[in-house]
């Protein structure tokens, strides 16, 4: 295998609060390889976006702080870069679409000024050449009638187009990653549909790594090709979507798919919750933070922190529990 | 009897099983786009469920689905009597509380409850869990008897799977997933024949979802409910309910049976809504035929002519475009508004 495209390594970010300070993200490691479509899912508080925004530097500090690790991403450690080169990396060699595409758009600008100004930016293409560009890559993005849609606003577009437009928007600066973080979570199911099917389309055509951020476990089974599951901050599991699917080795990856019902499930069984809830970040148990939930805990598991360790060259799991898991 | 969630009243409701709760007949609701400064005229109007019919008998689910803005909510709030229909029947328990003013409401209203999807703002924060609980119970006068009344609280708590020592704690204490268990502890307490459920489970952590609609699914069990589960999420409705509507720009576009509106689904929209969802089994995704519809729902301001979905349609023919196909009855209680099920005539 080729060199990924990014590597992180030991990523901990810190959070200030008013009671104490709390790891978001602990000792997170992976990879993405080119053109692969790596899949972060976890339920909220998990530490999914706090993971994307810590690549690109954009966590707000104070209250937070990145205080360890290192993202490698062309040979260059993001996180000891002055803030003038990270800026030419954001929204160029990695780009970002985000749940709710208005926050990242400006209203007051027209939607062909905003896709064209990071290609006359990034790329210093005079703006006339930027706005063709960006004419191409509103149609790319199968907006019809580009040209003439280059003068509207944002506000005159719907949802589903408005994604459209951060999509072709991160294409501007042909990134070789891109991270999308619940990029449909608001939009309906059939649009959903359409612009997940689009960007993987798009990215398969020109290369591009995505990181695709859910907790959308049909959505990761259609698009991911690899699986990073997270819980309290931490990796649990990651292997090959279809392996991930057909031998879970953690017990939270079990419970995550025993637990939700599934279009083509037997609706006969019973749903098998997880039981309890989610953790509190500011009040970890000592051991491993899935333990309070965890119907495979024994004694060990209270006060010991699992490492993730491979079960294979491609599988790591979390978790001291040798026993093979069964989905049933 | 209303400090008994007693299972010989219930069990008798369960017996007659096909006896029916409430039947809608083309209940419309429209809603007037007001505009001006001084002088406010009205200047559009939202159908936003416009002509919908449907029937549901004791102890069922009718699970409700479809894009947002479609209808699903305020249907479930006219069959409330939340709002006013502009036009169309609700029978409820035999009787049609379409026209009935506040006071003949307020009768029926113990029959009739509501679970919301916000678990977060649909409980007063600076009320109690008991406070919250035993406020439907006092607005009935029911609450008299204040020890009757705390015995049922506690009833109440744990019948959805809390604490009875939880009661004296306020809403931001709990997770949302105990939250929204309080919002159905509170609904159950006037032992309502009807629940209606809008998007009940959507605003919850999935590892705490299937608590939710497992205790939802024993209550019915228990207690004889009838459920209108509105949800977005085709899965869940699938695993809950009996039979399934689906919406559509103000509209029910096709009413089946669970399993066969899943195994076979005859209207092109229910056919794309459920081809646009992901199963969760990558090997049964790649396997999967995709058939993605373009296009977004059009406006409720301005519906499209003829079927509403013919701008999307991917069988679309010339009469779609003009004529407004009916809800059709087909065999096993189906029913279908598409013109390749139900053909015009001449
Ligand atoms: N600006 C901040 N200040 C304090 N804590 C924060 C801040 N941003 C995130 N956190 C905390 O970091 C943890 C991880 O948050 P993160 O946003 O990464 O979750 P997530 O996995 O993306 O969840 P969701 O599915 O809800 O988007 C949470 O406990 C969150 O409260
Ligand atoms: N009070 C209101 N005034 C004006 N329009 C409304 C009102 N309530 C709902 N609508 C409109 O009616 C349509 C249906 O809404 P709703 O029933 O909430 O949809 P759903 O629950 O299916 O998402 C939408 O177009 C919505 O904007
Ligand atoms: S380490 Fe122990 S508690 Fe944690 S998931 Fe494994 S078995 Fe469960
Ligand atoms: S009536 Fe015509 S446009 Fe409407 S769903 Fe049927 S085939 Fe499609
Ligand atoms: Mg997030
Ligand atoms: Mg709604």
């Amino acid at each position: 295998m080729s060199t990924p495209v990014l590597q992180v390594r030991g990523l901990t970010t810190r959070f200030r609060t008013d009671r104490g300070e709390l790891t978001a993200v602990d000792d997170v490691s992976f990879d993405v390889g080119r053109g692969e479509t790596v899949a972060i899912v976890g339920e909220s508080g998990s530490g999914k976006s706090v993971t994307a925004l810590s690549i690109l530097r954009l966590i707000p500090s104070p209250p937070g702080r990145i205080a360890a690790g290192e993202v490698i991403f062309e040979n260059r450690n993001l996180l000891e870069l002055d803030n003038a080169s990270i800026r030419d990396i954001r929204g160029n060699k990695i780009a970002m679409i985000f749940q709710e595409p208005m926050s990242s758009l400006n209203p007051s600008l027209t939607v062909g000024i905003q896709v064209a100004e990071p290609i006359n930016e990034h790329r210093r293409t005079p703006w006339a050449a930027a706005l063709e560009k960006a004419a191409e890559l509103i149609s790319r993005v199968r907006i019809p009638d580009a040209q003439s849609r280059l003068a509207s606003f944002p506000h005159q577009y719907s949802g589903g187009m408005r994604q459209r437009i951060m999509i072709a928007m991160s294409l501007g600066c042909a990134p070789s990653l891109i991270i999308a973080d619940e990029p449909t979570t608001a939009l309906d199911v059939t649009v959903q549909a359409q612009i997940l099917d689009l960007l993987k389309q798009i990215t398969q055509e020109s290369g591009t790594a995505l990181m695709l951020i859910t907790h959308d476990l049909g959505v990761v089974a259609r698009y991911a090709d690899r699986v990073i599951v997270m819980y309290g901050g931490r990796i649990v599991e990651t292997a090959p979507a279809r392996e991930l699917y057909k031998k879970p080795r953690h017990p939270y990856t079990v419970g995550l798919l025993t637990s939700v019902p599934r279009l083509d499930g037997d609706t006969r069984r019973r749903l098998i919750p997880i039981d309890g809830q989610p953790p509190d970040l500011a009040r970890l148990p000592a051991g491993c933070a899935f333990a309070p939930r965890c119907r495979a805990a024994v004694a060990r598991c209270h006060h010991e922190r699992p490492k993730l360790e491979p079960v294979s060259p491609t599988h790591q799991k979390a978790c001291f529990a040798n026993a093979e898991l069964v989905v049933q | 009897m209303q400090n008994s969630l007693s299972s010989e009243v219930r069990a008798d409701a369960r017996v007659s099983a096909t006896d029916e709760v409430l039947r809608v007949s083309d209940l419309k609701v429209h809603f007037p786009i007001m505009s001006g400064v001084l002088f406010k005229h009205e200047i559009a109007t939202v159908k936003a469920v416009d002509g919908v019919s449907f029937a549901l008998n004791r102890g069922e689910t009718l699970g409700l689905v479809g894009e947002s803005g479609c209808g699903k909510s305020t249907t479930g709030l006219a069959v409330l009597r939340m709002l006013t229909p502009t036009a169309g029947r609700i029978l409820f328990e035999g009787a049609d509380i379409a026209k009935h003013d506040a006071a003949a409401m307020r009768a029926v209203r113990r029959r009739m409850q509501m679970v919301y999807q916000d678990p977060y703002g649909s409980l007063n924060p600076r009320m109690t869990v008991r406070d919250i609980i035993l406020e439907p119970l006092e607005v009935h006068g029911l609450a008299d008897d204040r020890a009757a009344a705390r015995a049922r609280v506690d009833e109440l708590l744990r019948l959805v799977g809390l604490l009875p020592d939880m009661a004296d704690r306020y809403p931001h204490e709990f997770s949302g997933g105990q939250r929204q268990r309080i919002g159905i502890a509170r609904a159950l307490a006037l032992e309502p024949t009807l629940i209606v459920c809008d998007e009940p489970v959507s605003a919850l952590d999935v590892s705490i979802q299937a608590q939710v609609v497992n205790l939802f699914m024993d209550l019915q069990e228990r207690l004889g409910l009838t459920y209108l589960f509105i949800a977005h999420d085709l899965a869940v409705v699938r695993h809950i309910s009996d039979r399934i509507a689906v919406m559509y720009l103000g509209r029910i576009v096709e009413i089946a049976r669970r399993d066969e509106l899943y195994a076979r689904p005859l209207h092109p929209y229910t056919q794309a809504l459920l081809a646009a969802v992901p199963v969760a089994d990558p090997e049964v995704e790649a396997a999967r035929p995709r058939m993605i519809v373009t296009g977004e729902v059009p406006s409720a301001l301005r519906p499209p002519p003829g079927c509403r979905f013919h701008t999307r349609c991917p069988s679309a023919m010339p009469v779609c475009k003009t004529i407004d196909p009916e809800l059709t009855d087909l065999s096993n209680g189906r029913a279908v508004a598409c013109h390749l099920h139900a053909p015009v005539r001449g």
